[in-house]
């Protein structure tokens, strides 16, 4: 390489940087620097004295619940919020997956009119903001919302859904499934069409072709969708007040519950516990992922 | 030599056009047979492709049959045929590795374990890739995916297997190679194989037989010897190797007059008077002196082309391309002789006054439309 282009090339890496800085800049102050204190929140007291007292509190705070019959038990507290997120999350991971995988197979296989206009459309509802639409599930599914009244309308009877752990999933699928679409489909459309051709010409029928060939190269979408997916429902927490009439308190409610009264310490202990959890989930799927599909993500 | 006479493909009267009205075949016909090497030969876009996608299953005809050992198979899926594909740059499967690629038929046929192990080592062997099993084979060189995707294509013993440009993305030298090797396999395994490629070189050197096709019509079918030494009309013939082509007219039987000179030839049944492209390969023009020749011409050009030289001779303004081991110099006054059995008589055709004229002639342009012709799709 002849000095010219090794100068140039110094020179464009520097320009490079200085492109780079005010984004470096921005990472820094907004993301570093919260994730460092809520670490060193979640590990501090009142005075700003290290203690591990609010992570404890975390595991073992206790408290008593009275069941519908009358009965009291005791249980762990934040453990017990924390499961019900959990299974709310995977709930809705799960219809997501269910839902999203179709629409963005079908979707990938349009003309590319046909696709642009669908991903438009799935993104409309996403620039308005996540309050207001949650706002309109509640007088869609209100007892005396829009669902019911066209139920009515229809002789069907009525149903109640709102304030139920099914109003909640609705809410989170809703918001979150063209999280779930989006990686998917960016992975189908750029498959390889002659794959799917040399499956067939090598004896698959249809459905064997989605299970051997496409289904597979399309793990890496899969999995960011699922990521993309589940962490967000997590650690929401409005959709649960307002859908769930505020009978279902999930681990984002606790977080934002003790930030409201001023417990920014055990706030912060909560959301550290739920990020290190949500780590070690994303580093193992990875993994798997990585393991199953060369050259990964 | 194909000495088997079992028709294993027809393909009778296929025409087929895509959505847009384009015509890519047009009325074709021809007969496969069992056991041989068969290459589907032609420019880009001339719809042999296609043929080969009619045959694999992934296009039916607008109008004709594909027959296959007797029985009408125009819309049988592709997953129902006896017929494997190689495709061109080879579509192996990412997600799996080089064993897996090649097992790929015969897990979806639930084969059993150790019958999948057997078979596998068979292929890899017959392929040069024992040793090669876990790699992934995105990490293999263009020659080793070439060689998997064979394997894959022949695991399950089709009847016919099809290749689509399957060497255009070599070097020449492993382009070579592979040459060889195909044509190994094809005589080891007794399967028929339909080869596609724009490289005539290729097409002469592998096949049994080659089927010579432009704009969707068939222009040739025959032994690689009779394609070069009787092409049926000026396509063939320049498309085939280097030819000069010249118009003439045949006297009688055995006599053509062209360049203004009457010579004996070979050929007869023409009739008396009739207008005929002729045409003589560059390496069956001798140079003799001025006075002994039959044409006589200056020389315009010499390029070094290290076993022979290339130079063009301009003869009465139509300039003649002849390959010599003799050095003339350019601006020499040369004298030309060519043997009855040099010369060789076609019909006029479409194809006639478009080939065969060298004055727009230079190596480099050769060359860049050589680039141009990028395998189609």
């Amino acid at each position: 390489m002849s000095k010219m282009t090794v100068k140039k090339q110094e020179k464009m890496s520097k320009m490079h940087r200085a492109a780079l800085a005010p984004y470096s800049v921005w990472s820094f102050l907004f993301i570093l620097v919260p994730l460092i204190f809520i670490g060193y929140y979640a590990f501090t007291d009142d005075n700003f004295v290290f203690t591990t007292e609010n992570i404890v509190r975390f595991f073992t705070a206790t408290s008593t619940v009275t069941a519908e019959n009358g009965t009291t038990s005791e249980v762990h507290t934040y453990l017990l919020i924390f499961m019900r997120s959990l299974k709310l999350a995977v709930i809705s991971t799960v219809i997501c997956l269910a839902m999203g995988y179709p629409i963005a197979y079908i979707i990938s296989r349009a003309s590319p009119k046909v696709q642009k206009t669908t991903i438009t459309l799935l993104m409309i509802p996403m620039w308005m903001n996540f309050l207001i639409r949650t706002y309109a599930w509640m007088t869609i599914l209100q007892d005396t919302g829009i669902l019911n009244s066209a139920l009515g309308a229809l002789g069907l009877g009525t149903v109640h859904i709102i304030g139920t752990e099914s109003a909640v999933v609705i809410g989170m699928v809703y918001d979150y499934l063209p999280y779930m679409i989006m990686p998917i489909y960016s992975i189908l459309a750029k498959l390889d069409h002659r794959l799917v051709e040399a499956a067939r010409d090598l004896g698959c029928s249809g459905f064997s072709v989605l299970r051997r060939v496409i289904f597979p190269l399309s793990l890496p979408g899969v999995i960011s969708g699922i990521t993309m997916v589940l962490i967000p429902s997590i650690s929401t927490f409005y959709i649960s007040q307002k859908l769930g009439n505020g009978k279902f308190y999930l681990i984002g409610d606790a977080i934002e519950g003790q930030y409201i009264a001023n417990n920014l310490h055990f706030a912060a202990a909560i959301a550290f516990i739920l990020m290190v959890i949500l780590l070690a989930c994303m580093a193992i799927m990875r993994y798997f992922t990585n393991k199953r599909v060369y050259g990964g993500v | 030599m194909a000495t088997n006479t079992n028709k294993l493909i027809q393909l009778k009267n296929i025409t087929k056009s895509f959505e847009d009205g384009q015509v890519v075949l047009d009325d074709i016909s021809l007969d496969i047979y069992d056991n041989e090497f068969i290459t589907l030969l032609g420019p880009s876009g001339c719809g042999k492709t296609t043929m080969l996608r009619l045959i694999g299953g992934f296009e039916e005809p607008n109008v004709g049959d594909i027959i296959f050992m007797g029985e009408r198979i125009n819309d049988v899926p592709p997953h129902k045929r006896n017929v494997n594909t190689v495709f061109q740059r080879y579509a192996l499967f990412p997600h799996l590795n080089v064993f897996e690629n090649i097992a790929f038929p015969l897990r979806e046929k639930h084969v059993p374990k150790d019958e999948i192990d057997r078979k596998v080592n068979e292929m890899l062997e017959l392929v040069a890739l024992k040793g090669f099993e876990k790699r992934n084979v995105l990490r293999l060189s263009g020659g080793q995916q070439q060689r998997v995707a064979i394997a894959r294509a022949l695991i399950s013993r089709p009847k016919v297997l099809l290749l689509d440009e399957p060497l255009a993305a070599l070097d020449l030298k492993l382009r070579k190679d592979m040459q060889q090797e195909l044509k190994k396999i094809q005589k080891a395994t007794g399967i028929t194989f339909v080869f596609v490629t724009h490289d005539q070189e290729e097409a002469l050197s592998m096949s049994d037989t080659v089927v010579v096709i432009s704009e969707g019509r068939i222009q040739q079918i025959g032994t690689p010897i009779d394609i070069y030494n009787e092409p049926e009309n000026a396509f063939v013939a320049d498309f085939i190797g280097e030819s000069n082509i010249v118009d003439g007219v045949m006297l009688d039987d055995y006599q053509v007059s062209f360049s203004g000179h009457v010579f004996k030839c070979v050929d007869k049944g023409f009739g008396k008077k009739e207008q005929v492209d002729v045409v003589v390969r560059p390496e069956d023009v001798d140079i003799v002196s001025k006075e002994n020749g039959m044409l006589q011409g200056v020389v315009t050009s010499v390029t070094f082309m290290g076993v022979h030289y290339e130079i063009i001779v301009d003869i009465n303004g139509f300039k003649w391309m002849i390959q010599t081991t003799d050095f003339v110099d350019v601006n020499e006054n040369i004298g030309l002789y060519i043997e009855p059995d040099a010369i060789h008589i076609m019909k006029k055709s479409e194809y006639s006054g478009m080939f065969g004229d060298y004055s727009s002639f230079s190596n480099e342009l050769d060359e860049l439309s050589d680039a141009e012709s990028e395998p189609e799709e």
